[in-house]
């Protein structure tokens, strides 16, 4: 019963890639999992609560629902602080994450036309509304913390670093004008399992490129274009 | 230190209502602070009450507490509402994020352009029949208990019995071959700090209104 976790998502970083970010911080070993589109077909009506993936197989558990399996890891293996409060200081840090992560995520998915507004836009944000937020946080190292919660290692640290790589991607320059995010980075990368995650040959999915976002869209039927005029998450269909 | 959570949102549903009806059900009493006008919402943006310069937030306990899934996990922690041990909170958490995306769904649908507005309609009967409703069944089926977790009271109770009334509210026969479902509503609805909460004069707020989406949009600056 106890194995490796199996992830079953499609080859490429999407949702599940936090996921990844999570298990490699915390040293987990998982089963690698390759899906093609057809693999889709035969889970309808199967493991799939709500016939959507990402899916982890552990303990025993189809867990699906994104934040339902961080949270179920970032419990199971001691990066969601110590008690309640902690708690709540993490989630709000991953939650705002999230919204900026989102935006990158899906923005290899903009129509042509729009790629350089949004592009823009998805900049704009993270250095005016999310990584100010952070480098404030950041201040408190002065006082000899080196992580954003409790003094130790939590999941927010591990998701606020994704998503600092991720912005890199977009902009190389990103982090100028936030020093304490530069030092932020360098130290949690660092981080033994989390330096073995960064090197090539890890569990770690590369960006979306032109010849994978067809086959994304293919997979997941997403309406094109669509993702920044309401500024909120798109669903994928299937 | 110690006294009521305050609640920042403006005078409607939105994305406080689950946070009403989470504090509700635990039997919390709250006072709420509307947001009347978009200078109330920059007040609280250049106070540096919001952490991401966005509502819901919600003073409790000495935080500031913003991002709704955080403010929700938080108050379903402090008042037991959360499952017993990590396992139960998994198929907490798996239930809520599937409720939340169906109610977010429906929350939207004012926003939606007019000539929109009936396929997304259409789409939301489609995924409220044969997506989400009939998982929510078939764990009832399955255990045969009163709740959906644990056979106890949780947070997934309350979220869920909250989205069955908006799908009644957007037409009641979706509910029509799910007893199971009917019957948790009627029984969560029966517990006294949910029955007190359904009656009027409590903190639920009604479905919006042209203008109450009038005024949330000046406030939100939403064009």
């Amino acid at each position: 019963m106890a194995g490796k976790p199996k992830l079953h998502y499609f080859n490429g970083r999407g949702r599940m890639e936090s996921i990844r970010w999570l298990l490699a911080a915390a040293g987990v070993e998982v089963r690698r999992t390759v899906n093609n589109p057809t693999f889709l077909c035969t889970f309808k009506g199967g493991t799939l609560m709500y016939e959507q993936v990402p899916m982890v197989e552990i303990d025993g558990m189809n867990l699906v629902e994104t934040r339902a399996i961080l949270r179920y890891l970032a419990a199971k293996y001691n990066l969601y602080g110590r008690n309640i409060q902690e708690q709540a200081w993490i989630d709000m840090y991953v939650e705002g994450l999230k919204d900026l992560s989102d935006m990158i995520m899906f923005f290899p998915l903009s129509l042509p036309g729009e790629k350089e507004m949004n592009l823009e836009y998805i900049l704009e944000r993270a250095t005016t509304k999310f990584f100010p937020v952070y480098e404030k946080v950041s201040d408190k190292f002065y006082h000899g913390q080196d992580f954003l919660v409790g003094n130790r290692l939590s999941w927010a640290d591990i998701q606020l670093l994704e998503v600092i790589l991720m912005a890199e991607e977009c902009k190389p320059s990103v982090l100028t004008g936030f020093p304490l995010l530069q030092e932020f980075k360098a130290r949690i990368s660092y981080i033994p399992t989390i330096q073995k995650f960064l090197q090539p040959g890890s569990q770690r999915k590369p960006p979306l490129d032109e010849s994978s976002i067809e086959s994304v869209k293919n997979i997941f039927k997403f309406e094109r274009g669509m993702f920044l005029k309401n500024m909120s998450t798109i669903v994928a269909e299937y | 230190m110690a006294g009521k959570p305050k609640l920042h949102y403006f005078n409607g549903r939105g994305r406080m209502e689950s946070i009403r009806w989470l504090l509700a059900s635990a039997g919390v009493e709250f006072e709420e602070k509307f947001i009347n006008t978009p200078e109330d919402l920059d007040k609280l943006k250049n106070d540096g009450s919001l952490m991401f310069q966005q509502v819901p937030m919600v003073e409790i306990d000495g935080m500031k507490l913003v991002q709704t899934r955080a403010i929700l996990n938080y108050i379903a922690t402090k008042y037991n509402l959360y499952g017993k041990d990590i396992k139960e909170r998994a198929l907490i958490d798996m239930y809520t994020e599937g409720i939340v995306d169906l109610n977010e769904m429906i929350m939207v649908l004012p926003l939606c352009p007019p000539d929109q507005k009936d396929a997304k309609i259409t789409l939301i009967r489609e995924r409220t029949t044969d997506r989400y409703l009939p998982v929510f069944e078939k764990v009832l089926k399955s255990h045969g208990q009163d709740y959906l977790v644990g056979n106890k009271l949780s947070r997934a109770d309350i979220h869920l019995v909250e989205l069955l009334y908006y799908v009644e509210e957007l037409d009641s026969s979706l509910l029509a071959n799910f007893p199971l479902l009917k019957a948790l509503k009627t029984r969560v609805s029966n517990l006294p700090t949910v029955k007190k909460f359904l009656q009027p004069g409590s903190p639920r707020k009604p479905p919006l209104d042209e203008k109450s989406l009038e005024q949330a949009k000046k406030i939100f600056r939403i064009n």
